[in-house]
């Protein structure tokens, strides 16, 4: 019986001039977690489901990164059909991508001409587009208006020296004026991926590369690098908490919103919340992209984040799961992504776009920002960029917590790399 | 142990009842033997033969090369491991005492008749009942070091100076996570000493009055030795627990090395490094390191099975 | 006679500063807890500290029922939690009854067979555990995760019990087994009811293990009709990624807790009751 609905089902399709789609398959695709992501995701599914008249069950994952990773890797290792589509870290690529089908195959050259380069680059795996970008994140500053401009600063600081100064005088006068808990500069210390955007960031605005460049090559061992990361130790427990060490993104944002810091490199998440309504900093702070060294090859880094959508290799209906990629990654999907829920798009055109910076007028500053953007070195290193990246975020540490000397520790770092690497990545 | 000297007193019955008796023992043990080896079986033997090979989760088809030994070569050279086995037994002799002290501590507070008691009876399983994950994320907040509410008890109550950062400083973050397990579980210690406590005749006490014995006498001659199985058996499942920490100490440090436990690393290796051959081995070298505990406090306390 | 009066004074009153001072340690968390789901996004991070807000903020625990299905997940994790202890009662109870009464060969064996399965760590049998749920099609069901809560709550189950067993007068027994009881007679009306403490507390502990766990609930569910708290907790989000609504997962925390604290309730008289002299002696 079933056999014999779907031969009329492919004869039907046949009929309708090749609209390869057989009509009517049921796709999942793994959300964000509840909340207005996964408000959203059910809205848009759905608006596709109608369209095209299939059916779409929403899974919402876990918040935590690492969470969801061990849950795709399960449900992947076992060859799971239980999800078609998933919406994977901008990590993912490198580490999870032989599981993920070719994507190029429904996206042409010019379709994905319109992303971010930086993404559609991160989301290659052996010569292949197994993700496509959905919605971008990157590193910035945030920083008080209203504090630069009590102690005489017109613009925000350009280059950590700058901002290492600025965050003094305001910290010192701050705390003269009665706030003991104030601090100059919050970031994410702990000793988790968050670290490694934070150090990879100081890292390259010296000249110091990616940890591992695209070639493979290991290039974390050297002057610029060390004096970077120097330059970190030199803030704990003088412009930023001690506690920095074991903070992470909330943890920052708790000493910032409150008004208790004068700069925070965080992700762009937290302006919408610092805006907020009874938010005791609203109105008094902006972002900008992270300074950079003073140095002559210094630059500004901000490291990508972001989610990419991916179609399982293990997927009953391959096509119908890319044809539901390309349309959330739509640019009309996109636009009320963003108007909707504040999401950074992933075209570079929509950051300029009336509809969205009518609401948003943020946005526009953050096309910088994302020119700027650094990949970490997911795509190069493959499956072991988190065994990379976790060296990379306990060597740092060890340097902030002064357990170890940077040039050292680097040193040391690179052997491990080495080891790591083996004959190649 | 009295109970099996009053067995071996016991004069020998026939041998058809002996079968007879063993057969019902069987009877009755072949449900759990049932699951047991249906939950436990296939997912052990995989993790066993894993462990002889080098497989990467990260890439499909799986390619699974086996290498003998290699593994256990390997984590028998690896610093970190050794580090994470020094972090762990640490964790776990130091985190089992607090709570075995305090949870008998509270287990005879709760025993003895005061107003308040059954409030008492109550609180004392909160700490439990809290999924782990969220307390941890609880006490990350609570030990922060600006608006942390631990800094301002203790600076309000003049006991410190200054803001500590619990979880930043290497010398203070393994104290700060141990105490964090403390609280969690001690109520699993003192409950089931508690019923331990209650399983004991008040007419010991009565007759240990009679004789016009101290409250401590009473305690080390009548308590502590029939408390004894209850103790042993609280013992051994805290020890394995902790031996097996993994979500206190992942969500408040993550993976620093100066507080990383062996089921922290292991799942490094298996999930974030997709490693499945060498997260394997580790795991089955933490089997080992727990059953050499077991073995432990079987030899040094004495557990009887029969 | 005086001498003996003041010193009673001073121990009780040293007795009740020490029942104050370990209530505080074992509530005060709890408390701020509370305090937290009734907070606003600000009062979170304020300082000074807001020990308790001015305005308790109840919506957020309101939000948690209508934003996202917690009723269901309540559910989910009573359902699982409640039979598999029962399950593990049940099975556990019968085998340490085995253990801890009958003299047989293997014994010692089968006894550190069964604590030998809880000695890997939870996330080295994942992989395993994912295939043999997949395989008896419990995957995102109740049974998938009942059955895989047996892992930990079994061995811990029969170990206690037996303890509990082997305590328990062979006299008791005895007189059963001369009036012509079989052992499951002499289980059920003589053992039983005097096991009753040791299956109440084995069995609290056991509930709230299930009612804890987060890392196969999270990999053997992927929607609401299975899913469990503790997952459901971790999947609470703000707008973004890296927002954690902290009032709504304190609020939801605090939830969690309720059905225990009534579970102890009922139950309190069971573990206050304890054995009496009189009971053994039957």
């Amino acid at each position: 019986m079933k056999r014999l609905w779907l031969s009329v089902l492919v004869l039907v399709g046949g009929l309708f001039g090749g609209t390869a789609l057989a009509q009517g398959v049921t796709l999942h695709i793994s959300c964000g977690a509840v909340g207005q992501e996964l408000t959203l995701c059910k809205q848009e599914t759905q608006a596709w489901a109608q369209k095209t008249g299939n059916k779409v069950v929403v899974i919402s994952t876990p918040r935590s990164t690492t969470d969801r990773l061990a849950l795709y890797q399960q449900q992947l290792g076992a060859q799971s059909d239980s999800v078609d589509v998933y919406q994977i870290d901008v990590t993912y690529p490198g580490i999870l991508g032989s599981y993920f089908i070719d994507l190029s195959k429904y996206f042409s050259k010019s379709d994905l001409a319109n992303y971010i380069p930086a993404y559609v680059k991160n989301d290659q795996f052996q010569g292949k587009q197994i993700a496509v970008p959905w919605f971008a994140d990157a590193g910035v500053l945030y920083y008080r208006t209203d504090l630069l401009k009590k102690y005489g600063y017109s613009n925000p600081p350009q280059t950590w020296d700058e901002l290492t100064k600025m965050a003094q005088k305001i910290q010192a006068g701050e705390r003269a004026a009665g706030n003991d808990k104030f601090w100059g500069y919050v970031w994410q210390g702990n000793s988790y991926e968050g670290l490694t955007c934070d150090a990879l960031e100081w890292v390259y605005s010296y000249g110091g590369g990616t940890i591992v460049d695209a070639q493979g090559n290991i290039t974390i061992d050297n002057a610029k690098a060390a004096q970077a990361i120097n330059m970190a130790k030199s803030w704990v427990g003088t412009i930023s908490p001690p506690g920095v060490l074991s903070y992470q993104e909330e943890d920052a944002r708790g000493v910032w919103q409150a008004g208790n810091a004068a700069f925070m490199r965080n992700w762009p998440y937290a302006y919408a919340l610092g805006q907020g309504d009874k938010s005791p900093i609203k109105g008094k702070f902006n972002i900008t992209v992270l300074p950079k060294a003073s140095t002559a090859d210094g630059q500004h880094a901000a490291t990508l984040g972001g989610w990419q959508l991916a179609v399982s290799r293990f997927s009953k209906h391959p096509a119908e799961a890319a044809d539901l990629v390309k349309y959330l990654t739509s640019k009309q999907v996109e636009i009320e992504r963003a108007v909707q829920g504040s999401y950074e798009p992933s075209w570079p055109s929509l950051y300029t776009n009336p509809q969205v910076t009518a609401k948003y007028p943020f946005f526009a500053r953050l096309q910088p920002v994302f020119e700027n953007a650094v990949a970490r070195p997911s795509t190069a290193t493959r499956d072991k960029y988190n065994q990379v990246s976790s060296a990379f975020w306990t060597a740092v540490h060890n340097v902030l917590a002064g357990q170890a000397q940077a040039n050292q520790a680097l040193a040391g770092l690179a052997q491990q790399l080495k080891r790591i690497k083996g004959t190649g990545w | 142990m009295q109970q099996t000297a009053v067995n071996k007193r016991r004069p020998e019955r026939g041998m058809s009842l002996e079968n007879r008796r063993a057969r019902t023992a069987w009877l009755f043990l072949a449900p759990s033997l049932i699951v047991v080896l249906l939950v436990a079986g296939y997912p052990l033997f995989r993790t066993l033969q894993l462990s002889l090979t080098q497989t990467s989760l990260l890439q499909f088809p799986l390619k699974s090369q086996f290498v003998g030994l290699l593994n256990f070569k390997f984590l028998l050279q690896d610093g970190q491991w050794w580090r994470s086995v020094e972090n762990t037994v640490v964790f776990t002799v130091v985190s089992v005492s607090a709570e075995t002290i305090l949870g008998l501590g509270i287990a005879m507070l709760v025993n003895a008749k005061f107003p308040g008691r059954g409030a008492m009876r109550t609180a004392m399983l909160i700490p439990w009942a809290i999924p782990t994950v969220v307390s941890a994320q609880m006490w990350r907040w609570m030990y922060n070091d600006v608006y942390g509410v631990i800094n301002d008890i203790l600076m309000k109550l003049h006991l410190t100076d200054k803001a500590y950062a619990w979880l930043a400083n290497p010398k203070l973050m393994l104290p700060a996570v141990i105490s964090v397990d403390v609280w969690k579980t001690t109520p699993f210690m003192a409950l089931l000493l508690l019923a331990g406590l209650q399983s004991i005749p008040n007419e010991l006490y009565e007759a240990a009055r009679v004789d016009g014995a101290t409250p401590w006498q009473n305690f080390v001659r009548v308590t502590l030795p029939l408390l004894r199985p209850a103790l042993l058996v609280a013992l051994i499942f805290r020890t394995l627990d902790a031996l097996r920490v993994f979500d206190a100490i992942y969500v408040m440090t993550g993976t620093n090395p100066n507080t990383m436990s062996m089921a922290v690393y292991a799942r490094q290796q298996l999930v974030d490094f997709g490693a499945l051959g060498y997260g394997s081995a580790m795991s089955v070298g933490i089997f080992v390191i727990i059953g050499l505990f077991v073995v432990i406090y079987v030899v040094s306390l004495g557990v009887e099975v029969d | 006679m005086r001498r003996r009066g003041v010193s009673a004074f001073l121990t009780n009153v040293a007795f009740a500063i020490l029942v104050v001072l370990v209530f505080i340690y074992l509530v005060f968390p709890f408390f701020w807890a509370i305090s937290s789901s009734l907070k606003t996004q600000n009062q979170l991070f304020a300082t000074p500290l807001v020990y308790w807000p001015p305005v308790p903020q109840w919506h957020n625990y309101v939000q948690v029922f209508t934003d996202q299905p917690f009723a269901r997940n309540l559910l989910n994790s009573l359902i699982v939690a409640g039979l598999t202890t029962l399950l593990a009662l049940l099975i556990g109870g019968t085998a340490a009854y085995a253990l801890g009464r009958i003299r047989f060969r293997g014994k010692r064996t089968i006894f550190y067979g069964i604590l030998g399965v809880s000695m890997f760590p939870q996330i080295a049998i994942l992989g395993g555990m994912f295939v043999l749920i997949r395989t008896l099609h419990f995957y995102n069901t109740w049974w998938g995760l009942i059955l895989s809560y047996m892992v930990f709550t079994l061995p811990f189950t029969v170990w206690v019990l037996t303890s509990f067993v082997r305590e328990i007068p062979r006299e008791l027994e005895e007189a059963a087994f001369v009036d012509g009881a079989s052992p499951i007679q002499s289980l059920t009306r003589v053992l039983l009811p005097v096991m009753a403490p040791g299956l109440v507390t084995a069995g609290l502990l056991a509930f709230i293990q299930a009612w804890n766990e987060f890392l196969f609930a999270l990999t053997f569910t992927v929607d609401n009709s299975s899913r469990t708290v503790p997952v459901a907790i971790a999947l609470f989000s703000g707008a973004s990624q890296f927002e954690l609504p902290w009032a709504q997962i304190m609020a939801a925390s605090v939830i969690v807790t309720v059905p225990l604290i009534i579970l102890v309730l009922v139950f309190q008289q069971r573990i206050v009751a304890g054995l009496t002299a009189g009971a053994v002696k039957g």
